[in-house]
């Protein structure tokens, strides 16, 4: 991954360098929070000199410098204020700066950004900025807070780095397995962040699930016999296939039955399927390869009407063996519903009425609202779907509901508006 | 998930608040500054405003032809808006934590304000997939 190539956008470029160069610097100085300031730093410097001055031959070398004179500087101030020589010490002079020998950092990077003693949002941000480049500003734009406020959290997750000590190297043995797929829950994160954008079209979230894929992508090369890891990437390429479908033109959301399936990314399916397949037979099974599975048989499905709804329930049998998610048992029972009827979904759903964990959320009412439909009993069907309505956070999500209840009730706008002040 | 924090009061609450003596008023400000700047430290900030007295608010409804057509607000009776924080946390119950310290905003001789602070989730939440 040098990405030297001169039609590579400078942008692109110095995302992919990002991690390299932060990884070379933490080596050298072993101090993750200065590093990480100085490499943004020199990548901010890279953004504003290379387009002007043109791009060095080597960036990442030139990236290397301009962090590693950062940090001295940082070092040199540091020691000045603090007069006491031990607490920072400058790197021998003869500590390597030749790129080339060093070893690709970014699983550890990744470790650390994602490490269980950050609050998830912490987690996101940092994994956002260290490994994936993104500046300060463009991770505020995506998640639409104040770049102060993301520039805080940034600086807050970097100081419970600092202070819980957590080493730069990668976790002992024992922890490894639990630290991955920590990673790779921060990374779906980020993926649904984008993905399931509500903040309109002239917000371009997107961007969050294409750089989720583009570092899951990462971590499967460098993890290539890990089978969640490939699990998780074939599901966001599955799913993320069908982002131009999702939504009409005013961004309406569009529910996978309606959806124009010729707008799906065929390329993007036929990778998703073809990481799935050759993963699923290694045995070692995890929810993000059932998940997978589960939006491949979608995709493969021309037309709603010939989705293998047998094959699906099968995989959601699996999945909820494997783990105890109410959202799991609701997916379950509309397979359920879709297989063995509506009554037999709405069954399914009754039980679930008594977890308190989903008891209230919207998509128990939502899902219900949907098999009451398919059973015809339209009045209850509508109660559920204006019940859903008032409990979505989600404004498009909100519309959808509403709109299903409207096409029910046969709405023949005489609704008096309320009286008085409002 | 973001969530607004509003503080509302009645035209009594505004007429108590312009009685306070001025170390009062001046201690309530500095909290609101170092509450506001709290948040941004914690990452949490999104917005805040504090709104006029309502003494000169109107509702503004639109003519028969689409002109603004005013109103005075009566303001004895009502609860009014009187600011907001916009928030960005992980969970309801941190947005109730925060509106908490709000309401602990300080008030004439050493009591708290105890105001009462509306949340409310912003839609802003992500919509899940449609099945």
């Amino acid at each position: 991954m040098n990405g030297t190539a001169a039609d590579v956008p400078i942008e692109h470029l110095l995302r992919d360098l990002t991690p390299q160069v932060l990884g070379s610097i933490v080596r050298r100085f072993r101090d993750f929070a200065a590093a990480e300031d100085a490499v943004q730093e020199a990548s901010l410097a890279a953004a504003i000199e290379w387009p002007r001055a043109g791009r060095p031959d080597n960036p990442r070398a030139w990236l290397i410098q301009v962090a590693n004179r950062r940090m001295l500087d940082h070092v040199r101030s540091e020691s000045a204020r603090r007069r006491r020589e031990n607490e920072v010490a400058l790197p021998p002079e003869s500590a390597a700066l030749d790129p080339a020998l060093e070893e690709d950092d970014t699983l550890i990077l990744l470790f650390m950004c994602c490490h269980p003693a950050l609050t998830t949002a912490s987690a996101i941000a940092l994994t956002l900025r260290a490994v994936g480049g993104l500046t300060t500003a463009e991770i505020a734009r995506a998640f639409l807070v104040p770049e102060a406020t993301m520039a805080q959290r940034i600086s807050r997750a970097k100081q419970s780095i600092r202070d819980s000590g957590i080493p730069f190297e990668n976790p002992v043995p024992a922890e490894r397995a639990q630290r991955l797929s920590a990673v790779l829950h921060v990374l779906y994160l980020i993926f649904n962040e984008g993905y399931t954008s509500s903040a309109g079209p002239e917000v371009r979230r997107a961007d969050l699930s294409q750089e989720a894929v583009r570092l899951t992508r990462i971590v499967h090369s460098l993890e290539p016999g890990h089978t969640e890891a490939a699990g998780l990437l074939a599901l966001m390429l599955l799913t993320d296939a069908r982002r131009f479908a999702r939504t009409d033109d005013v961004g309406e959301l569009i529910p996978l039955a309606q959806q124009d399936r010729s707008l799906w990314d065929q390329g993007q399916i036929a990778e998703g399927v073809a990481i799935i397949s050759a993963t699923l037979p290694k045995g070692s099974v995890g929810h993000y390869q059932l998940q997978a599975a589960i939006a491949a048989v979608h995709d493969e499905a021309t037309d709603a009407s010939d989705t293998d709804w047998p094959q699906i329930l099968a995989l959601y049998d699996l999945l909820r063996r494997m783990s105890d998610n109410p959202m799991v048992a609701l997916n379950h029972a509309v397979a359920a519903a879709m297989v063995h009827g509506a009554s037999k979904g709405l069954e399914l759903l009754d039980a679930l009425q008594s977890d308190p964990r989903i008891a209230e959320h919207h998509r128990l009412d939502a899902v219900r609202a949907h098999l009451l439909e398919l059973a015809g009993d339209s009045e209850s069907a509508i109660t559920h779907y204006r019940s859903a309505a008032g409990k979505t956070a989600s404004l498009p999500e909100r519309n959808y509901l509403l709109a299903q209840a409207a096409r029910l009730s046969n709405a023949d706008w005489q609704i008096p508006p309320p009286t008085g002040d409002c | 998930m973001k969530y607004i924090l509003l503080m509302s009061g009645t035209q009594a609450t505004c007429d108590w608040f312009t009685k306070w003596p001025k170390e009062d008023l001046k201690k309530n400000v500095a909290f609101m500054r170092a509450f506001s700047k709290e948040l941004k430290d914690e990452g949490v900030f999104v917005a805040s405003e504090g709104l006029a007295f309502p003494n000169q608010a109107k509702i503004v409804r639109a003519g028969s032809d689409g002109t603004p057509v005013t109103d005075g607000i009566f303001p004895e009776s009502k609860e009014f808006l009187m600011g907001y924080f916009i928030v960005d946390v992980e969970s309801a119950e941190q947005a109730h934590k925060i509106a908490a310290r709000l309401s602990m905003a300080p008030a004439p001789a050493g009591t708290k304000e105890r105001m009462p602070v509306e949340v409310r989730q912003v839609m802003s939440g992500p919509p899940e997939e449609l099945g």
